[in-house]
């Protein structure tokens, strides 16, 4: 691969190179198969994006992220730096190598048509690619060309978007931050990556929250026995051990 | 959290019947018919799952259940919605008070990662589900409908910091929660095995069902 011509990954000491760069629209999809040992950056380039994002494992598309598996093996309710993002083979599909954003929820599902509909109908007639997409929709299209439909979709992460709760756990979508926050993955397996850019579930914005995320595309440094998410926990050192036994022979 | 008793009468249910920890249910109920799940020793875990029983690629969605009623915790009044944002079921009685639905379920795989690799071979709430749907083809469930549940009976509080913690159960002998089905459901039921952690206080015991037209 070419090498990059950004500067910025030098910050980072687990990212060797980026080498494709690109901006996703708001209300888009996308997906794509990740090998292991890469690096996936989002950058929130407004403050206002919303990135949905479910994982599967290309080699046994029944193996998928799981949500509360990541959560509960970490007591965490939210994702960032140094967190693993399970399968729920108690494999490891992507650490969360960096973080300036955070806090992002992994506990509120997608947006689906009735949640939009506050904003309008979708109407690509009238609208073209400016139209009102939602998240679950934009799922089942993504999903429908590995084969996968409805009863695969699991618990999606929503990147730059923080639900917090409190003492009575009333969940509330915290307003958007800065812009130019990052949230980087290393993947830890093959992994084929679904995403959207349409809105959180929660949102409540006047008009349809349509925000886009540059994603950039590189490969990681070999990952160091002091890596801050393999040491984050003994659990995630066991999750990394599974990883080990899963690719044993490669 | 609100406490609420139900005025149905066991003697009166349609059937009754008490599950061992280790061991599953599971059935149908009907739009309008009433199910409870008895936790009769305390502290024990139910992992549910529910179904459209027209269409089991609706089911149980614990995101959209929390989402649209804004609060992590179920009780009564809690809509159990599916993955199409649909109501499936409505609590209708809760004597425990909070029910946990962000902890998902103990696998062989999860409990490698939560206590010892060792740990691989010790039984668990998804093997349960697996041998259901692989007894029970009758239902048209595949692994790939197997998604998040609800923890009936178990504690799992948020911080507001956005930490997740494992207490003991809030739960006691004879606490039961009371669901009405709103459209035809499968319920499919694990009484939870684990015996690596405090949710139900390191002995799984058994929990009774019973159902009302």
């Amino acid at each position: 691969m070419p090498n990059s011509t950004e500067a910025s990954h030098r910050n980072h000491p687990s990212i060797r190179s980026l080498d494709y760069s690109t901006e996703i629209p708001g209300a888009s999809h996308w997906s794509l198969r990740m090998r292991k040992g890469t690096v996936m950056r989002l950058t929130d380039t407004t403050g206002s994006a919303n990135v949905g994002m479910l994982f599967y494992n290309p080699e046994n598309l029944l193996e998928r992220y799981n949500a509360p598996d990541s959560l509960k093996c970490q007591h965490s309710f939210k994702l960032t730096q140094g967190h693993c993002l399970y399968s729920d083979m108690g494999r490891i599909f992507a650490s969360i190598i960096g973080d300036t954003h955070g806090w992002h929820d992994t506990v509120c599902g997608n947006s689906h048509a009735s949640h939009v509909n506050r904003w309008g109908i979708r109407d690509y007639q009238g609208d073209r690619n400016e139209w009102l997409q939602n998240g679950h929709d934009a799922f089942l299209i993504e999903l429908a060309k590995y084969g996968l439909g409805q009863a695969d979709l699991a618990a999606n992460i929503n990147w730059f978007s923080q639900v917090q709760t409190d003492e009575a756990g009333t969940m509330l979508l915290a307003p958007s931050k800065e812009a130019e926050t990052q949230v980087t993955l290393r993947f830890e397996m093959d992994t084929l990556v679904i995403l959207h850019t349409c809105p959180h579930p929660m949102n409540q914005a006047e008009n349809y929250p349509r925000h886009s995320v540059k994603i950039e595309l590189g490969e990681a440094e070999t990952m160091s026995d002091d890596d801050a998410c393999l040491t984050a926990c003994d659990e995630n050192r066991r999750g990394f051990h599974n990883n080990a036994l899963y690719h044993l022979g490669r | 959290m609100s406490i609420i008793a139900s005025d149905l009468l066991v003697e009166n249910a349609r059937h009754t019947q008490n599950v061992k920890a280790g061991d599953y249910y599971i059935g149908v109920i009907k739009a309008g018919q009433t199910f409870r799940i008895v936790d009769l020793e305390g502290n024990q875990a139910a992992d549910t799952l529910f179904f459209n029983a027209k269409e089991p690629s609706e089911r149980y969605s614990a995101m959209d259940t929390i989402r649209e009623q804004g609060n992590v915790y179920l009780t009564s009044g809690s809509e159990l919605r599916s993955n199409l944002n649909n109501v499936l079921l409505q609590i209708v009685a809760d004597t425990c008070g909070r029910h946990d639905t962000l902890g998902g379920a103990c696998a062989t795989e999860s409990n490698t990662v939560r206590y010892d690799l060792e740990k691989r071979c010790m039984h668990a709430c998804r093997d349960s589900w697996m041998l259901a749907i692989a007894e029970h083809p009758e239902y048209g469930l595949h692994k790939r409908d197997i998604s998040h549940n609800i923890n009936f009976f178990m504690n799992v509080p948020v911080t507001p910091d956005g930490g997740l913690t494992f207490e003991d159960g809030i739960s006691a002998p004879g606490k039961y929660v009371e669901f009405t089905a709103v459209m035809d459901v499968i319920v499919l039921i694990s009484n939870c095995p684990q015996l690596n952690n405090p949710c139900n206080g390191y002995n799984p015991t058994p929990v009774q069902i019973a159902l009302w037209d």
